[in-house]
């Protein structure tokens, strides 16, 4: 699977960056019935950390999202909106690879990560997330204590070598997402013990403790109650000081809340890009239009 | 009450629910419930009637065997019957005659019995083992030649099956396998008191034999735990393995699910088959010694391996993609999120699937017949290489035996293997209950 992807990814792969003549308001083609005609609004960024070029999934046979052109901004945070099934996971995914875990699934275009090609057989897929941390959508503590959650990425990175350093990384990490209070007394006890919000932040924590570069969330408070999600967001806002984060959610409040940009998947499709606050109050596209306003999804 | 009701408007008589065919319905649906309740609890019942029906009767036939029937001799050690010198060497004292002192001994037990046939009566009370007995003590301590002792030897097997009530006296003496003359002989000696039922340790200690007084399962048992060490020892780590291998890492396409059918296959293929395989690859092919526990173990290897590959993808399946995700999430290896997520979270599953396995595998009989493990073997087995037979041979070979006090030894044997079979068993579900299920 994977090297049918490398394969067929490398005619489209050329030295430096091929940037399309994308977004502006120049439609790419002819619309089709939905009215979509290409991405509107502005894929490009002047600080990229991460440039995706025409990316396309496959699932066997299914097309997941097509010719998709986005680029995620250092620390910024971007979240993704869209109906059901609209890719938005799936776009999320290609970033660190974590695609690869299924079956039959197959990508191909260009996906950069400061300038390193994510998707060349040469890099290690282990660095890579090691670059790009993701928490998922349920939280999924690891069956261990708490302050071995959180030390595993640094020791099977290699990143610390003693038990000092280590305890430095935990507590730290554990600050960061806000964890460190409610569980410093209890750092031996299970991961799996702790309420659905602190499992998310020690979810959190456990990706921030190895130092990526991009955090992926992935619906990460569709599991968690009001005032778990309050605090996930304050979170996020914090650490965007340090990190780029791209955020996929279901919550168009919450993508409001959190973010600086924001993205409009439709089947497949990247409709439309833009600061949140322009998608929000004046969209562009009609799809997105639609979406937002609650005519769909 | 009769306020709150008149707020409600009366049932209106329409209502599909209400009505006497559905009431009749209703009733009707609920005896079937009754009646499909009843079936299951039926089954259990017919279930437990067996297993209890088997249990008793195995049990009630096999308790007498845990006892045996000795007797009181006073043994004279005459160098001269002994056909020793007058100061022998370890040589001779090994080779010396303890038959004809066990004889003479017995002799004297009845002094005025003097016909040939009588006399040759009363030394068959005594077990033919009784000199091996002697022989034993004399080698420990060569001072007793020239000395009277009064030992406690094993009975013939007639005697004990005559003092545990298994021989009918009501029978002619024609259909009868103790004569008249001997059941008065043995009523003599119990009056004397000089014979009694002890316990039975020969059974636990010895290997097997054609008397059953002297016969044990110990050599079984011996050859029956080398045999599941080799089996241990290989289908374990080769099932998990294949397990993890096919659960964790192979691409699900047609060789995939052409290997999964297979394994499968594998587990329904008759025991004996596996046998036949044995024989023709290991002992013909490989030039492996017959009767040997390591062939043993190698056959019931290949019959064990299938379960333990299914349980163990069994115990793979259900720890939760979640767990896998957030390892290959942090930057884990795929063997990384085997050795430090997946395997420790599988593996009480595995254990449990493993420890059936060798339950399974403990209780085979008939590749084990194939592959030469069926001989008559007297010794206790020094090693995986000895020949050797197993616990469930042992019964098997026992219940062919047409001596009656092989009967209850048949049991009995069943019994330890039993009491093995459900120790096992008993592990595999503490293990469950201990350890599975922590997320």
């Amino acid at each position: 699977m994977h090297s049918e992807t490398a394969e067929a990814t490398s005619e489209t792969r050329t030295p430096g960056l091929q940037v399309k003549a994308a977004g502006a308001d120049a439609p790419r083609r002819t619309p089709d019935e939905r009215g979509f005609a290409g991405t509107v609004g502005d894929v490009e960024v002047d600080n990229p950390r991460i440039r995706t070029r025409d990316v396309n999934v496959w699932y066997g046979d299914k097309h997941a999202i097509k010719d998709v052109s986005l680029d995620v901004g250092a620390n910024e945070v971007i979240s993704m909106i869209g109906p059901s099934g609209c890719g938005k996971s799936t776009y999320l995914r290609c970033l660190n690879r974590m695609n690869e875990t299924i079956d039959g699934c197959r990508v191909t275009g260009t996906i950069l990560l400061d300038g390193d090609d994510v998707y060349d057989k040469r890099l290690d897929v282990v660095q890579l997330r090691a670059r790009v941390g993701m928490v998922f959508q349920k939280p999924n503590p690891f069956p261990k204590s708490i302050y071995d959650n959180v030390a595993y990425g640094p020791r099977i990175h290699g990143l610390v070598r003693t038990r000092a350093e280590t305890d430095e990384v935990v507590e730290r990490s554990l600050e960061r997402a806000g964890l460190w209070g409610e569980v410093r007394d209890r750092l031996d006890e299970p991961g799996t013990g702790l309420s659905g919000g602190q499992q998310q932040r020690l979810c959190i924590a456990r990706a921030i403790a190895v130092d990526p570069e991009v955090i992926l969330m992935d619906e990460p408070c569709s599991a968690l109650d009001p005032i778990a999600t309050a605090r996930i967001e304050e979170l996020i806002d914090d650490l965007r000081a340090k990190y780029t984060i791209a955020i996929v959610t279901h919550s168009m409040q919450q993508a409001a809340r959190v973010s600086q940009r924001t993205a409009y998947f439709h089947l497949g499709d990247l409709v439309e890009v833009g600061n949140t606050n322009q998608i929000f109050t004046n969209p562009r596209h009609k799809l997105t239009e639609d979406y937002i306003t609650g005519r769909f999804g | 009450m009769s306020s709150t009701s008149s707020t409600f408007p009366a049932p209106q008589p329409a209502s599909p629910h209400t009505t006497d065919a559905a009431r009749e319905r209703l009733r009707e649906r609920q005896s079937r419930e009754r009646r499909f309740r009843w079936y299951g609890l039926f089954a259990i019942f017919l279930g437990m009637a067996f297993v209890s029906t088997l249990f008793i009767d195995i049990a009630s036939k096999g308790y007498t065997a845990f006892a045996q029937t000795y007797m009181q001799l006073e043994v004279t050690l005459d160098a001269d019957v002994l056909e020793v010198g007058p100061s022998p060497g370890r040589d001779a004292l090994a080779r010396a005659n303890y038959d004809g002192v066990v004889k003479r001994a017995a002799r004297a037990l009845f002094p005025e019995i003097t016909g040939r046939r009588e006399q040759r009566q009363v030394t068959d009370l005594v077990s033919p083992g009784a000199g091996f007995l002697l022989r034993e003590m004399v080698m420990n301590d060569p001072s007793l030649v020239g000395r009277t002792i009064t030992v406690w030897v094993p009975a013939d097997d007639d005697v004990d099956m005559v003092v545990k009530g298994h021989i009918d006296r009501n029978l002619p003496e024609s259909e009868r396998r103790v004569k008249d003359g001997q059941l008065t002989l043995i009523d003599r000696l119990r009056e004397r008191g000089i014979i009694e039922q002890r316990f039975n340790t020969t059974l636990f200690t010895a290997g097997d034999s054609r008397e059953p007084e002297l016969a044990g399962i110990w050599g079984a048992v011996v050859g029956s735990f080398y045999t599941l060490t080799v089996t241990l020892a290989l289908s374990f780590p080769i099932g998990i393995a294949a397990a993890v291998y096919l659960e964790e890492y192979a691409p699900k396409n047609r060789w995939t699910d052409l290997i999964e059918v297979n394994i499968n296959n594998l587990a329904a293929v008759p025991s004996i088959v596996f046998g036949l395989l044995g024989l023709a690859v290991f002992i013909n092919f490989f030039g492996l010694p017959r009767s040997a526990p390591l062939v043993g173990g190698l056959v019931l290897t290949l019959m064990t391996l299938p379960t333990i590959i299914i349980a163990s993808r069994a115990a793979l399946k259900s720890v939760p993609p979640s767990i896998r995700e957030a390892a290959l999430g942090m930057g884990a290896s795929r063997m990384q999120m085997v050795l430090h997520h997946v395997l420790p979270l599988a593996m009480p599953g595995m254990l449990t699937g493993t420890i059936i396995g060798m339950a399974q595998a403990l209780g085979e009989t008939a590749p084990l017949l194939m592959i030469g493990m069926v001989a008559f073997i007297v010794d206790i087995p020094g090693g995986p290489l000895d020949a050797a037979t197993a616990l469930p041979v042992q019964i098997y070979l026992w219940a062919d035996s047409p001596e009656r006090a092989f009967v209850e030894r048949t049991s009995a044997a069943i019994m330890v293997l039993l009491a093995f079979l459900i120790a096992m068993n008993a592990l595999a579900v503490i293990l469950r209950r201990r350890f599975e299920r922590r997320w």
